[in-house]
């Protein structure tokens, strides 16, 4: 399989990355030489075999349904950009 | 001692400990070392002196009360990718500009409470994503090694006069270094040039397709990824989160048994931390190998592979064999898909962790009209070509319509890897020998990887196995190639059996013995 431009530029919008007209054609060929090499998985028969979910056979390890952190708002805000009183400003998305 | 910096932890721990040196002084040995080398090899990103100094004073006093920890005074370089509370944590990305948690990982937390001391936080590629340590946004980072050349000097016939000498002319032969700048390898590139060039006494680094191994083998350093849920990964930037493992780079195979002691642990806040108790694995050293099965896969020995790497591989087959061990040929018949596998897996990983980064929670935010363009914007001007590739992968893979072709495929094909290596384990085989790497260090913006990213990826060929089963590997040095440059054979054990790799590798490095770079810098 491979992916032309206009597929590029959709992948690009789903990944939320902003490309340019160049950017887009040179992804195409980088793009498509990776598809390329990875192609060769086709030839392997994996009738019968399970998808891999874990490398390692393990139980879900689980915890006390119980608080054990929190009141950290201004340490969970410290790195962002904007804020007001603890919350993330982000542009309007309401009008 | 004159330069503290050439000491290896466990010759530094004793002398610590003997109260012949404080954590101050050795501590400000390397910050000095830091200071000359790291214009000229950008291998810290941020040195942290006053914590450095600060940590060291802690030591010192808790020496002197005789209640050193395990890594008292152990001056440490930490890979840009673990979270250090109020310290530069980039992952080596302009997207997380300015980034300071208000956390500290697992990992580094462990190495704080035996006593260990923070230099500063090591270069590497963006996000863990390359293999010669040019995708960071801080710049590529220089090997210590240079290649040499033998050269043949004739001697000029010189007279001096009263009291001097005479020589007689003839030749002699000198070894001259070459000027090209070559990679470290990467993603640890930071770690394992620090740790080759003095400039920390071991560092922290990450695995996740062979960023260990690789850049260990690229400067004759021991690197250690142990199996996946030994070392906690929280707190870690996450990349690939089924295949990344931290694990140490170091000058020989007791220090990296030393770290990786202090790394490990049982962590509740990792769900996948296994819950098995850390064994002491400096002990593994040191015991003989008579009569252990060291398995020769058959499928490692690949198409344009140097001749040289061919003759260590032998070597090291010969000096298991004198010490004992039976060699055995195996078969893991699935290694050529493994490469391909994880080049789906990893960037699929990727592009669904690297989609936090939105210019909203922390890092970079560029402007946009709306929410969606500040968005695309953002990450636009904060990833660099190979990040913003893998991600785009990723998504591709993951996109309706492909999921099964691509993403399930490879699962699949994981999982035939992973019962490869579970066969030849079943069979009594105790360890896998193998090389590191399919060449030596390269050249600094070598043409053919630039045009070409999958020849780049080659690089992890022998390593990326391992991850794909979730196994620990060993990079140890064995050797030189003709142009000076360092070589190295890998060790894959069973999973949660690093005692055997140190046991292994120590056997390994008493035969080639332990190399240092010339000091041009």
């Amino acid at each position: 399989m491979s992916v032309d431009l206009q597929t590029v530029k959709r992948v690009a919008h789903l990944a939320r990355i902003a490309v340019s007209e160049e950017d887009a054609e040179r992804m195409t060929g980088e793009l498509n030489a990776i598809l390329g090499f990875v192609e060769q998985l086709n030839e392997v028969d994996v009738s019968g075999i399970e998808p891999m979910t874990s490398v390692t056979p393990m139980d879900m390890k689980k915890r006390q349904d119980v608080v054990t952190d929190g009141g950290k708002a201004a340490d969970i805000v410290a790195n962002a950009p904007a804020t007001e009183e603890n919350f993330f400003l982000v542009p309007k998305v309401v009008e | 001692m004159s330069d503290l910096t050439q000491l290896t932890i466990s010759q530094a721990r004793a002398k610590l400990h003997g109260k012949e040196i404080t954590a101050t002084e050795i501590t400000e040995a390397y910050l000095s070392a830091i200071d000359r080398a790291n214009p000229a090899l950008n291998a810290y990103v941020a040195v942290t002196g006053d914590k450095a100094r600060d940590m060291a004073k802690a030591s010192d006093a808790r020496l002197v009360k005789g209640e050193g920890g395990a890594l008292e005074g152990i001056p440490l370089g930490i890979k840009d990718l673990f979270g250090t509370e109020g310290v530069h944590t980039q992952a080596c990305s302009h997207v997380l500009d300015g980034f300071k948690p208000r956390y500290e990982s697992t990992v580094t937390s462990n190495l704080w409470a035996d006593g260990a001391v923070m230099l500063g936080k090591l270069n590497m590629d963006e996000f863990a994503m390359g293999s010669s340590n040019e995708t960071s946004y801080y710049g590529p980072v220089i090997n210590p090694w240079r290649r040499s050349r033998l050269d043949t000097v004739v001697m000029p016939t010189t007279h001096q006069g009263d009291g001097g000498f005479v020589s007689a002319g003839g030749t002699r032969t000198a070894r001259s270094l070459d000027n090209a700048q070559l990679v470290p390898g990467g993603s640890s590139g930071g770690s394992a040039t620090a740790v080759s060039a003095f400039l920390c006494a071991g560092a922290t680094a990450t695995d996740t397709g062979g960023s260990i191994r690789q850049p260990a083998a690229f400067t004759g350093t021991v690197g250690i990824k142990p199996t996946y849920g030994r070392c906690s990964r929280w707190g870690i930037v996450a990349f690939a989160s089924s295949l990344d493992q931290a694990g140490p780079i170091a000058r020989d195979v007791r220090d990296a048994a030393i770290l990786l002691k202090s790394m490990a642990s049982v962590d509740p806040k990792d769900t996948t931390s296994v819950d098995m108790p850390v064994p002491d694995y400096e002990a593994a050293i040191g015991k003989p190998i008579k009569g252990m099965k060291v398995g020769i896969p058959r499928e490692y020995r690949v198409e344009g592979m140097p001749e040289e790497i061919e003759a260590l591989w032998q070597k090291g087959i010969a000096w298991l064999k004198d010490a004992g061990a039976e060699i055995v040929d195996i078969s893991l018949p699935h290694t050529k898909y493994a490469l391909p596998a994880y080049y789906i897996v990893a960037p699929a990983e990727a592009s669904s962790n690297l989609a936090r980064y939105d210019g909203v929670r922390y890092g970079l935010r560029v402007p946009g009209k709306d929410i969606v363009d500040m968005y695309e914007k953002t990450r636009a001007a904060g990833f660099g070509r190979e990040v913003k590739r893998r991600i785009m992968i990723g998504t591709y893979v993951l996109s309706a319509g492909y999921y099964d072709a691509y993403y399930l495929q490879a699962q699949k094909v994981r999982n035939l890897i992973k019962r490869d290596f579970e066969t030849v384990f079943a069979a009594g085989v105790d360890v896998i020998l193998t090389p590191a790497t399919p060449s030596a260090a390269f050249g600094i913006a070598d043409e053919d990887m630039a045009a070409d990213p999958v020849k780049m990826y080659l690089n992890d060929i022998f390593t990326v196995t391992v991850n794909m089963a979730g196994l620990p590997g060993i990079a140890v040095p064995a050797g030189l190639d003709a142009k000076g440059l360092p070589l190295g054979l890998q060790l894959i054990g069973r999973p949660f059996d690093e005692e055997t790799l140190f046991q292994t590798a120590a056997i390994i490095e008493q035969a080639a013995g332990t190399f240092q770079p010339e000091k041009w810098w």
